[in-house]
Formats: C-alpha cells, sequence, structure tokens
C-alpha cells in the first residue's frame, strides 16, 4: 500500500471482549444446537415408553442419577435461554428495541428470565414431588 | 453441444421469489412454540408419577396427547430451519453443504415421526 496503515484491526478474536448482545446472540445458536442434539435421546424417551417398559424404567434410572439430572437441568436451562432470546428476535423482527442501550437492557432481562423460568420448573418439579421443606 | 439449457447456469443465483418463505416459517413455528414448549415443560416438571404407568396414563389424555403431537411437529420443524441455516452458514463447499442439509434432514424426519408415532401409539393402545 502507498500509505501506512493506522485503522485499528476488526475484532481480533484472541483479544476482543464480545459485547453481551454479541455473546447471546452465539448462545442463541449454541443453546438451539444443543436443544436439537437433546431430541434424539427425548425421543428415544418417548418410542421406549411406547414400545418398551422395562427399556423405559431403564433410561428413566439414568436420568434420575444426579448426572442425569444435571444434564437434564442444563438442557432445561439451555430452553429457556433459547426461548426468551428467541422472543426477544420475535419483538427486533417487529422492528422494536434495536437502540443500544435497550438492547443491553433487554440482553439482562432475558438471561434473568431464562434463569428465573428454568428455576420455577425446578421448584415445580420439586414440590410437587414433596422435596420442599 | 450440451443439452443443458442456458437456464441451468441462472438457477440459484437469482431471486427465486421464495426467499421469505423460510424466514416466515422460522418466525411462525418460534410464536407456536412460546406457549406450547411452556406448557410442556411444565407439565412435565408437574407430573409427579413419571413411571410407566404414570407416564402412559398422562399421554392417554386426549388434552395431553393432541398438543403433545403439535409440540413435537412444530419442534422438529423448527429445529430442522435453524439447523439448516447454521450448516449454510458454516459449510461451504456447495456438494458437502447438500450432503449435510439431506443427511440432517433425514435424521430431523426420522425423530420426528417415530416422536409422532410413539406417541399416537401410546394414546390408542
Amino acid at each position: 500500500m502507498s500509505q501506512p496503515d493506522s485503522r485499528p484491526l476488526s475484532p481480533h478474536l484472541q483479544v476482543y471482549r464480545l459485547p453481551l448482545t454479541a455473546l447471546l446472540s452465539i448462545l442463541h445458536r449454541f443453546t438451539g444446537v444443543v436443544l436439537a442434539l437433546g431430541m434424539a435421546p427425548l425421543t428415544g424417551v418417548l418410542v421406549a415408553a411406547a414400545a418398551d417398559a422395562a427399556l423405559y424404567e431403564q433410561l428413566r434410572a439414568l436420568l434420575s442419577a444426579w448426572w442425569g439430572q444435571a444434564l437434564l437441568a442444563l438442557w432445561t436451562g439451555a430452553l429457556y435461554f433459547h426461548l426468551c432470546t428467541g422472543i426477544r428476535h420475535l419483538f427486533w423482527d417487529a422492528g422494536l428495541g434495536f437502540d443500544v442501550a435497550v438492547a443491553f437492557r433487554t440482553s439482562l432481562w432475558t438471561v434473568a428470565a431464562a434463569l428465573a423460568l428454568t428455576a420455577l420448573t425446578w421448584l415445580a418439579a420439586l414440590w410437587v414431588r414433596g422435596m420442599l421443606a | 453441444m450440451s443439452l443443458r439449457t442456458p437456464l441451468s447456469q441462472a438457477r440459484g443465483l437469482g431471486a427465486a421469489k421464495e426467499g421469505a418463505g423460510h424466514w416466515w416459517a422460522q418466525r411462525l413455528t418460534s410464536a407456536f412454540l412460546v406457549p406450547l414448549v411452556l406448557w410442556g415443560a411444565f407439565s412435565v416438571a408437574m407430573l409427579g408419577d413419571l413411571s410407566h404407568a404414570g407416564l402412559v396414563a398422562w399421554v392417554q389424555k386426549p388434552l395431553v396427547s393432541a398438543p403433545l403431537i403439535a409440540l413435537l411437529l412444530v419442534v422438529f420443524w423448527h429445529l430442522e430451519l435453524g439447523l439448516r441455516v447454521i450448516v449454510e452458514d458454516y459449510v461451504h463447499l456447495a456438494w458437502l453443504k447438500v450432503a449435510v442439509i439431506v443427511l440432517v434432514d433425514f435424521a430431523v424426519l426420522l425423530l420426528a415421526v417415530a416422536a409422532v408415532a410413539a406417541v399416537a401409539g401410546i394414546a390408542f393402545r
């Protein structure tokens, strides 16, 4: 080039801190993939329930183990995160909430709502089973 | 001389007047999924008896099996739309992109049919 290029480099992946909105954007896609993959074992449980009661009980025992419950908890967390950021996408599609400050604030709201819905679902499950003191 | 008409050179390069179809279907399915997912997640969470007999009794209620099948159909439709976009975004080799989409669609179709058949099988057993 004829003159030295003093313009800043575009976002450099190793030193660039993703803005919250960008982090939520890639997490929306990531959780979408996680949820899609999770539909395979979930379908397996449904098919077992329809075809083989003994197999269903075996799968239920696996999901009742601590790591099965942990996986389920992470999956429900991903579900509610994707649901909440998805609802925000619908508002964006309607042309609402594009202001940078508003987008930052709704980012916090969606994360808070996702955490609250996840907690509420699991508290409801524990309450129904009489596991809440 | 080739039997291919010049049309083949233009295919896939311009507007096919259906570009909004995928976009719209993704929005439509996501809007449907908001109530369906909330219903499904909280129903299963609050189902005290998840034994085989308990689950079967729950799925056999008409007001459960019908929305459950709706939820599954829309879920698989929605996730196919999403996975397709991801493949299109990250797989650039033309033949590989098509191959991956075909494999993904086949897997999704298989799972969707299995899941809906399972619910129907439980409902009508």
